[in-house]
């Protein structure tokens, strides 16, 4: 417990109004628990760490830490930390977005940010809806799930971010939840110290919008949800019967240059063509 | 040899386009992404060739505009002179960013060359349709800078006026041109680097610890450390109190919205960039801005030669619109002839400074053509 004091006094803003703007029983305050971890396990000072978040209610992250935070707009988030790296490749830079903001809106700069390679991390917190707006269904939400703006059923399908990211170039996908914990800590670490583009998809539960409307009773009902059926990809892979299980774990681990490791090289290339003609 | 050894004057032969790259790369711009488009390509193809040469010089194409001003901002944010060049369709879609960047106080530079028509419209003529929306593009209220050029030089000159302006007041600055004068060619004298005024934004000289990010200030633009240099504060889009954390406390968002606008207000003189042709003795007034400035020029000699006390205002700074020069030539003016090539947005601005005083006609041309001195001479003449 005072290792966690001392973690909330160290990275957690003083002078910001708490508490916390996340309803009761959602995974987001989890996954800035085990960002705050993972940056303090990294060892990454805390003047060269920024974090860019999107819109929504996982944009709201950025207010609390005290780091270098910028809530950009909405979708958005990779273009401004890709301003950011490129400007100044010493600093490590984390994205933070929900699903809307990093599928639905900002999905094109998603895939562009894995296809170019840019050293940022993005952090998907995907909880399967549009919280902050009052429920509306995202582009993860599953088929079948009843929402505000599909009252009778989501007819589309959902978007599998690790997928999607592996096929647009990505140097790293990992999944983890809010009920692992720990895992996610792990996960967030690896992606955070590799070259590249990593992206982390954090599957968080929000009972408010999703949860009240599908059958789940309580918040702790959506985490046992979790922990059954979300299962290590070893685990998920040996299963007969996959329907309603997703795996976690790593799913991609490539070690190609980040982009701004890439266009160093290319102007110190020119420089030496530069100093010997 | 990179630009920054130059000590010397050179002459060049250059675009518009090409101009307002060099003028950026005086200015100190070492950031530029961008997406292209036509007719601002140019722009962006000089810069692909030229960062890469300059000390930290980065240059990106982004997947679309969207995209291109928010690289921008991140990299003004950490501390970049940063640029993107676009036109119409582009400039739409740059709005939110933009609108961003003013609530955030995040000095950028957008230069869109406009062309004509609504839409996709005519991507290879000129138009001079965006006048407006570069200064109500965005939603919501904030105050923003709108600069034009009207030839090669100007293209170069008003770039670093572009960058100096961004720096000092903490806000993106539009220069709008129009395919004509970014597809002119001219020769022009590129100055060397000592020799133009280059403003670097204000830096924060407190420790980290008493640093308030949005502090008023006696200026009212407060000093803007780069993220990574030890200063850790938070940017947001949201309404915010001083210390840049999301508010809704009436007095604070009233505060906060108040000093964006007193900081452009307040400097509103130093804003103004007019060139005044023949105007000390005129009484017939062409206020002209971008390539149809250069058509009135000529048209303004020609009614000089026939007799007719002629003047030219030609607009620099377009908006805050520089109502005190305006003012002024309209009290001494018993015509005014407003050219644009749209169906009037300048002359709206003109005509709201005018409140009755003077007589306002005005001549618009919106088929792709540039309005001729031929036409400018027979409505004045």
């Amino acid at each position: 417990m005072a290792e966690v004091t001392q973690l909330i006094h160290r990275y957690l803003r003083h002078n910001k109004k708490f508490p916390l703007v996340f309803c009761p029983g959602c995974g987001i305050g989890i996954v800035l628990g085990s960002l705050v971890r993972s940056v303090h396990a990294l060892g990454i000072p805390k003047d060269d760490m920024v974090l860019v978040a999107g819109i929504g209610c996982s944009g709201r992250i950025a207010a609390y830490v005290d780091f270098n935070t910028v809530h950009a707009t909405h979708g958005r988030a990779l273009t401004l930390a890709t301003g950011i790296k490129m400007s100044n490749p010493r600093l490590t830079v984390l994205a933070v977005m929900g699903d809307g903001d990093a599928l639905s809106i900002g999905g094109n700069h998603l895939i562009h940010a894995a296809r170019r390679n840019i050293g940022v991390t993005a952090l998907v917190i995907n909880n399967f809806i549009y919280g902050m707006t009052g429920g509306q269904c995202s582009s993860t939400t599953p088929p079948g799930s009843y929402t505000h703006t599909s009252p009778f059923g989501q007819m589309e399908k959902s978007f599998d971010v690790a997928e999607m990211a592996t096929a647009a170039g990505a140097n790293g996908v990992y999944r983890g939840t809010v009920f692992h914990a720990k895992v996610l800590d792990g996960l967030l670490q690896r992606a955070m110290t590799r070259p590249g583009f990593n992206l982390v998809e954090a599957l968080s539960p929000c009972f408010t919008q999703y949860g009240r409307g599908n059958a789940f009773k309580s918040p702790v009902e959506m985490y046992r949800w979790l922990r059954d059926n979300v299962l290590p990809r070893e685990t998920y892979d040996k299963l007969e019967d996959k329907t309603g299980r997703l795996p976690m774990g790593v799913f991609l681990e490539r070690d190609e240059p980040g982009l701004e490791t890439r266009h160093e090289a290319m102007r110190a290339r020119l420089r030496h063509k530069e100093a010997s003609a | 040899m990179a630009a920054t050894q130059r000590k010397k004057r050179t002459e060049a032969f250059l675009l518009g386009n090409e101009a307002v790259a060099e003028g950026a790369l005086l200015a100190g711009c070492t950031f530029f992404a961008g997406y292209p488009i036509t007719p601002s390509t140019e722009i962006m193809e000089v810069m692909a060739r030229r960062l890469p040469h300059v000390d930290n010089g980065v240059f990106l194409q982004m997947e679309d505009e969207i995209a291109s001003a928010g690289a921008i901002i991140g990299a003004s944010l950490a501390g970049r002179k940063a640029m993107t060049a676009t036109s119409g369709p582009g400039f739409s879609l740059m709005q939110e960013q933009i609108g961003y960047a003013c609530m955030t106080e995040t000095p950028l530079v957008i230069v869109d060359v406009m062309r004509g028509g609504a839409s996709t419209g005519l991507p290879t003529s000129p138009g001079q349709g965006d006048v407006q929306q570069a200064r109500w593009g965005a939603h919501g209220d904030r105050p923003i800078i709108v600069f034009s050029a009207s030839d090669v030089r100007e293209c170069l000159e008003m770039t670093v006026a572009a960058f100096n302006y961004a720096e000092k007041y903490r806000t993106p600055v539009i220069l709008l041109l129009d395919e004509i004068t970014a597809h002119t060619r001219e020769k022009i004298e590129i100055p060397f680097p000592g020799e133009i005024q280059v403003y670097n934004r204000l830096l924060p000289t407190m420790p980290p610890e008493w640093y308030k990010p949005y502090e008023e200030t006696v200026r009212g633009v407060p000093p803007m450390p780069a993220i990574g240099s030890g200063y850790r504060f938070h940017v947001t889009g949201l309404t915010h109190d001083h210390m840049g954390f999301p508010t809704s406390r009436p007095d604070e968002v009233k505060a906060a919205t108040e000093r964006i606008f007193r900081k452009i207000d307040r400097f509103f003189h130093d804003i103004q960039i007019v060139d005044q042709d023949l105007t000390e003795d005129a009484d017939t007034l062409v206020i002209a801005y971008g390539c149809v400035a250069r058509s009135a020029r000529l048209a303004v000699r020609q009614a000089r030669e026939a007799g007719v006390r002629a003047g030219l205002l030609s607009l620099k700074t377009l908006f805050p619109f520089p109502r005190t020069h305006v003012e002024r030539l309209l009290r001494t003016c018993k015509l005014v002839l407003v050219p644009e090539m749209n169906m009037g947005q300048i002359s709206r601005e003109v005509k709201r400074v005018n409140c009755g005083i003077t007589t306002i006609r005005t001549l618009n041309r919106v088929d792709g053509q540039i309005i001729t001195p031929s036409q400018i001479l027979k409505e004045i003449a």
